[in-house]
């Protein structure tokens, strides 16, 4: 199942996505202007970034999250950005401050692809 | 007594095209007995040797034999298996018992988990136990997380070239170690890349079509299951450098499970991995780790042995398990 969790604030991300938000918390961090922006949590589970196509507003903040047993990386296909390895449970951030579409999979196992398309 | 017939086999003839007697000979050191036995209940035989020699056995002694093992993957600690220090250690008494004693090993990747230092570290403790001790290595995709590679060449790759790709002679075999998990692109394979595969074509060029090759790497050269990533991009370029020789072997890991296919002149052969397995292509949603019984973890993980047995004109590859 894809699920999609669009959150209004980044505090209810860190209420609904578990404690562990902050420890493996990589890439720009929201500013307090954008407190209030969008955010939205990618599964990596199976293999596969759930959802592979998420739409995201402008200032929104991603999180990816690895379920898998396996270490997966994200890494964008154009260098925007790249996560450390994440282990299993480890989740890696990033703020998208500008409009575009970012293709990205991730660095070990290159089958795995998805994008986020922000408007 | 080992048979001393190298010279027989490399040296007889002297020149560097494969005439009809020299294409044979290489025909038949390739097409001789490549076992696969898989033990544990199961027992299967891929004999090339039925097409040109029945006769042909498993060796009793070799001029060379040496082992690989795979994807030790120290550090994984979840299920089917918490304890993957164990299950190395039992690869090593595993080889530490065998009839015919390897001269050395071959660790085709993912030597770690997470290229954490102690991970290497463990590894490189349990491979001390082993009576062979040179151990030659090529990086998985575990290894080289995080730094492009540069701990693992510090550690195991301190004469190699680019990203830690080497060749050695060992008895008149030729051994090509390779890296295909490097840059890897997105949506795509395992990668050798055009300044290895330049490489390949120097290092070879040198050689006589009789010189058996043995290239192994940690992701399958051939396309074993692409849709899981568990092939190489580029590796019919790198095959198309080895066309002239009478026999090529290719090891990889990767996949954690043994599997064998010949085309031509190679043979392609996985090892099983010495952590957990992996399903079969395409029997589960994903290539993750199988879950299975504690019972029958040790069944699934295994060692493989390679004998290149000159008098024989015979390569050998058996893979047991450590159940």
């Amino acid at each position: 199942m894809k699920r999609i969790v669009l959150i209004a604030s980044v505090l209810a991300v860190a209420v609904m996505g578990g404690a562990r938000v902050g420890s493996a918390q990589q890439g720009v961090a929201p500013t307090a202007g954008e407190a209030a922006a969008s955010s939205a949590e990618v599964k990596i589970g199976n293999f596969s970034f759930g959802p592979t196509s998420l739409v995201v507003a402008v200032g929104a903040t991603v999180t990816w999250t690895n379920g898998d047993d396996i270490p997966h990386t994200v890494v964008s296909n154009d260098k925007v950005f790249k996560s450390k390895v994440l282990d299993t449970d480890d989740k890696f951030s990033f703020t998208f401050a500008k409009a575009g579409t970012y293709p990205y999979f991730c660095s070990l196992h290159p089958k795995m692809t998805g994008q986020i398309v922000v408007q | 007594m080992r048979k001393r017939t190298k010279d027989e086999i490399l040296h007889d003839h002297n020149h560097d095209g494969i005439d009809r007697r020299g294409f044979l000979k290489c025909m038949a050191w390739a097409g001789t007995g490549a076992f696969y036995v898989m033990q544990g209940g199961v027992l299967r035989s891929y004999a090339m040797s039925q097409l040109s020699k029945p006769g042909a056995a498993v060796p009793e002694t070799g001029e060379l034999s040496f082992v690989q093992i795979s994807d030790s993957h120290m550090g994984f600690n979840k299920p089917a298996n918490p304890d993957v220090a164990a299950t190395l250690k039992a690869a090593v008494d595993k080889i530490n018992g065998l009839a015919m004693p390897p001269e050395f090993l071959l660790h085709t990747g993912d030597i770690s988990h997470l290229s954490k230092p102690e991970e290497f570290d463990t590894v490189d403790q349990i491979l001390k136990g082993a009576t062979a001790k040179d151990v030659f290595f090529v990086p998985g995709e575990h290894d080289v997380l995080n730094d492009d590679g540069q701990q693992y060449r510090d550690r195991y790759g301190k004469n190699t070239q680019g990203s830690g790709w080497y060749s050695f002679d060992k008895k008149g075999v030729h051994f090509l170690g390779l890296v295909n998990v490097m840059n890897l692109k997105a949506g795509g394979l395992g990668t050798l890349g055009a300044e290895q595969l330049e490489w390949i074509e120097k290092d070879v060029k040198h050689l006589k079509s009789s010189t058996p090759i043995v290239v192994f790497a940690h992701i399958p050269l051939w396309a074993v299951y692409p849709e899981w990533g568990w092939g190489t991009e580029d590796s019919a370029a790198a095959l198309s450098y080895l066309k002239r020789f009478g026999s090529v072997t290719v090891l990889n890991g990767h996949i954690h499970q043994t599997m064998q296919k010949v085309e031509g002149k190679v043979m392609f052969h996985t090892a099983a991995s010495t952590a957990f397995p992996q399903p079969e292509p395409g029997k589960a949603d994903s290539p993750g780790p199988m879950k299975v019984p504690a019972e029958q973890l040790r069944s699934l993980l295994g060692i493989t042995e390679v004998s290149y047995v000159q008098g024989r004109q015979a390569l050998a590859v058996v893979d047991s398990t450590l159940a």
